[in-house]
């Protein structure tokens, strides 16, 4: 216990201390920030300000439509389809006038010389129909436009809440967020297991390949080395999530405050009148929406078992697939091609998870989902992804017992590949010398 | 060397030890004693099963069959591996860790404390001269330096017993004095070294007792001068006086076949003796083999006296006896032992090459 204690602390001192690891650490979420922004930056750019010249025939155009910071409506003396870009306009809209016939519709048109971004978006044509409505209410009620946007601003009053019978109980359902929570809790755990595994088996190559294996397993059990480092390299990986979290956190913060109220309005403005137009504008709204809605889920669900079951599944899924990686490291030689193929097996179901995970938050109760969030392979992956939606107490348990025994078996069936693979060389292994090891006495 | 030591207990026993793996039995019935404070040579060609063996001595493999006394109770590798350091062939070190912690790591997993591992290494960095090494990486030594590295890390948890793998490979002769120094310095402190090597000068310089295996098979046990008396050939070589310059009274050649010392030679082992037999000159006072007495036949010849074969059933005294009565003067009279090297080729050259794998049906 004493010797595995002792290699676990030079794993993760080794790493930790590592300038590798703190670039990584401080950089990554630095560079996913800088990342964000900058697409932000970038699209808020490219997204100049159209002036559309309109042509109408109707007469009642000028009055209803709305123009605003993306799209502007100007109605210039005698433009036309071949001099509107010398009055400095973008495009222009030719509107005839419109026959009061819902079946066969009047046309009107768009001309434009250079590409606008909203010639296939609904977004222009919503504008125009908007204008129609409300010109048509004002015919037949006298109702103004500033009257009616009045009403439409008031009217902003309700707010669906659904909720889940649960025969006595009802839970506040929160599809969104768990969708969110559950997708984004799934690919944490995939990409921490590849991460991670992937340096343990890298870390098992380095001992092989310079000769210290040897040197060691002389002193400690090749079991006891196998599980230093496993252990080591977890606490690291648990180590770097943590300082994510609150570095990301503190970036968070940081960077509300960079946002001003305008966009905070743009953004709620955006999210309410849903996906229209450019992926620019749903850029800033949808990373806000996520926001929101991630804070929104924090109240609404059961966070305590949501990180108790991230952390339960990361650990247990990291030391499930680790020991195998380990296996395959201690297995292969030099040859980092050697490595890619025995990989395969273990980065298959990995990666199967993934798919499956992708169903399980589209139908978390669905058989499928239920069974791969048992079975230890893909649970770690699958449940984690379904938690957030509701899951039976038996089923996490069922779960939990099953990736428990499941790494267990992992563990030992690594340990004794591992011993006899650390210190061979020469040939690579095929599964079925492997699987000797493993079993043959 | 071998003598004093007599009296003290084995440090290890093994008996019948027996190791399979699926293609071949790697060591077959290997058993030997150990006596503390030997040091101890480990032979064998490549194959052999050395490693094997080594590998079963410091716990890594379980024996399949067999057991071993590790200071007369039944080994268990758990503690008794505190006690032993190991120095294998394909030795390695962690790269990119500094030297004085890596150092101080392995002494800690051979049960040190933190504190006592410090002092150690200090002390022997100041011995072999390395203090400036201490926040240097391995990566940035060269393989000398490594290996003085190495070196330190096997003995520094102070070892019962300690196994060197070509201890001395890839040193230059000074570094290699020094290692060597350090060798006869911890026998003399009580380690037991096991020193497995090809190196066959090596081993007769260092060793007083060892163990030839080929095979898997043990196939020579004894002390150096032991192993030296059994397979010697009664080959003496003996000065004389004034062995005749080739143009003196007796002209080169004259009288015998200048060839026929040469069939003759075929036993005696290259090298072993003075350059060659192109000087087969000094006929009158060296009988040529050919003639000669009864007690010995004359092996090769040259300007300083002659190597002879003493027959079976005679003694250097009747040699001795043959020259006095010739009245020629002996100047020196020595026997020749035949060199490691000379029973390692003859034991193992003509056996089939040491990996033979079963056909698996």
């Amino acid at each position: 216990m004493n010797k595995i204690w002792l290699i676990t602390r030079r794993e993760y001192l080794t790493r930790v201390r590592n300038k590798t690891f703190l670039l990584s650490t401080f950089l990554l979420p630095l560079v996913i920030i800088l990342f964000m922004a900058g697409s932000v930056v970038i699209s808020q750019q490219t997204r100049s300000r159209h002036r559309i010249a309109v042509v109408d025939a109707n007469g009642y155009f000028k009055d209803y439509l709305k123009s605003d910071s993306t799209i502007s409506f100007v109605f210039p003396p005698g433009v036309d389809s071949l001099n509107y870009q010398q009055k400095g306009c973008t495009a222009v809209l030719i509107i005839p006038v419109l026959q009061k016939d819902t079946i066969h519709k009047t046309i009107y048109r768009l001309k434009y010389k250079k590409q606008l971004g909203l010639e296939g978006g609904i977004e222009l044509e919503n504008r125009v129909n908007n204008a129609i409505t409300d010109h048509l209410i004002f015919e037949q009620t006298r109702i103004g436009r500033g009257t009616l946007d009045s009403i439409r601003t008031r009217s902003d009053i309700a707010e669906m809440r659904s909720y889940e019978d649960q025969g006595s109980t009802v839970r506040e359902s929160s599809q969104g967020s768990a969708f969110v929570i559950g997708y984004v809790s799934g690919i944490l755990i995939y990409l921490l297991t590849f991460i991670y595994g992937a340096m343990v088996m890298r870390g098992v190559m380095e001992e092989k390949t310079s000769r210290i294996a040897e040197v060691i397993v002389s002193s400690v059990k090749p079991f006891q080395l196998m599980m230093g480092k496993i252990t080591g390299i977890g606490a690291v990986g648990l180590t770097q999530f943590l300082l994510w979290i609150v570095l990301l956190a503190a970036l968070g913060t940081i960077g509300q405050t960079f946002i001003s109220a305008e966009t905070w309005n743009e953004v709620h403005h955006l999210q309410q009148s849903g996906p229209m137009g450019g992926g620019s504008a749903a850029g800033v709204s949808e990373n806000a929406a996520r926001l929101s809605r991630i804070i929104i889920a924090f109240n609404n669900t059961n966070v305590a078992l949501i990180v108790f079951c991230f952390l339960f599944y990361f650990i247990g899924g990291y030391l499930f697939y680790s020991a195998l990686f380990a296996a395959v490291g201690s297995a292969v030689n030099e040859d980092p091609q050697e490595a890619q193929s025995l990989m395969m097996p273990i980065t298959l179901p990995v990666i199967f998870s993934f798919f499956i995970m992708s169903v399980a938050v589209q139908d978390p109760a669905g058989p499928l989902a239920v069974w791969a969030s048992i079975i230890p392979f893909s649970s770690p992956i699958v449940m984690m992804a379904r938690i957030p939606f509701g899951v039976p107490w038996w089923q996490i348990l069922l779960s939990m017992l099953f990736l428990v025994l499941g790494f267990l078996g992992t563990t030992w069936l690594a340990g004794k590949i591992y011993r006899t693979g650390i210190l061979m060389y020469g040939k690579k292994p095929s599964w079925k010398t492997m699987w000797k090891w493993a079993f043959h006495k | 060397m071998y003598g004093p030591t007599r009296n003290k207990q084995n440090i290890l026993e093994l008996t019948g030890l027996v190791k399979r793996f699926t293609s071949q039995t790697a060591v077959d019935e290997i058993s030997f004693q150990l006596r503390e404070g030997s040091i101890f040579g480990l032979l064998g060609p490549n194959g052999a099963g050395k490693t094997t063996l080594i590998r079963m001595i410091t716990g890594i493999f379980y024996p399949d069959e067999g057991s071993i006394l590790f200071e007369g109770r039944p080994f268990r590798a758990e503690t008794d591996i505190l006690r032993i350091g190991y120095m294998p062939e394909e030795r390695g070190l962690y790269k990119k860790m500094k030297i004085g912690e890596q150092a101080i790591y392995l002494a800690q997993l051979k049960g040190l404390s933190k504190e006592e591992a410090t002092r150690r290494v200090k002390d022997w960095f100041v011995k072999f001269e390395m203090q400036s090494w201490w926040n240097k990486k391995v990566e940035d030594l060269s393989k000398g330096m490594g290996q003085k590295l190495q070196f330190v890390t096997t003995v520094l948890h102070e070892p019962r017993l300690i196994i060197l793998d070509e201890p001395f490979s890839g040193l230059d002769p000074v570094n290699a004095n020094l290692i060597k120094d350090e060798i006869y310095a911890l026998a003399a402190k009580g380690a037991t070294i096991i020193f497995s090597t090809h190196r066959m000068e090596q081993v007769e310089e260092i060793c007083d007792h060892i163990i030839l295996m080929n095979k898997g098979r043990k196939i020579l046990d004894g002390s150096v001068t032991e192993v030296k008396q059994q397979f010697k050939e009664n080959l003496f070589r003996i000065g004389i006086a004034g062995a005749a310059p080739p143009d003196e009274a007796f002209p080169r050649g004259a009288g015998l076949p200048p060839d026929e010392a040469a069939p003759s030679n075929s036993g005696a082992p290259p090298g072993g003796a003075a350059p060659s037999n192109n000087e087969a000159s000094s006929g009158g006072r060296i009988p040529s083999s050919g003639d000669g007495p009864a007690t010995f036949e004359v092996v090769e010849r040259d300007d300083n006296g002659c190597v002879v074969k003493i027959k079976e059933g005679y003694s250097s005294n009747d040699v001795l006896e043959y020259f006095i009565r010739k009245g020629q003067p002996v100047l020196s009279f020595s026997e020749i032992l035949p060199s490691l090297n000379e029973i390692f080729i003859q034991l193992v050259e003509g056996t089939p090459p040491a990996r033979q794998f079963h056909s698996l049906q």
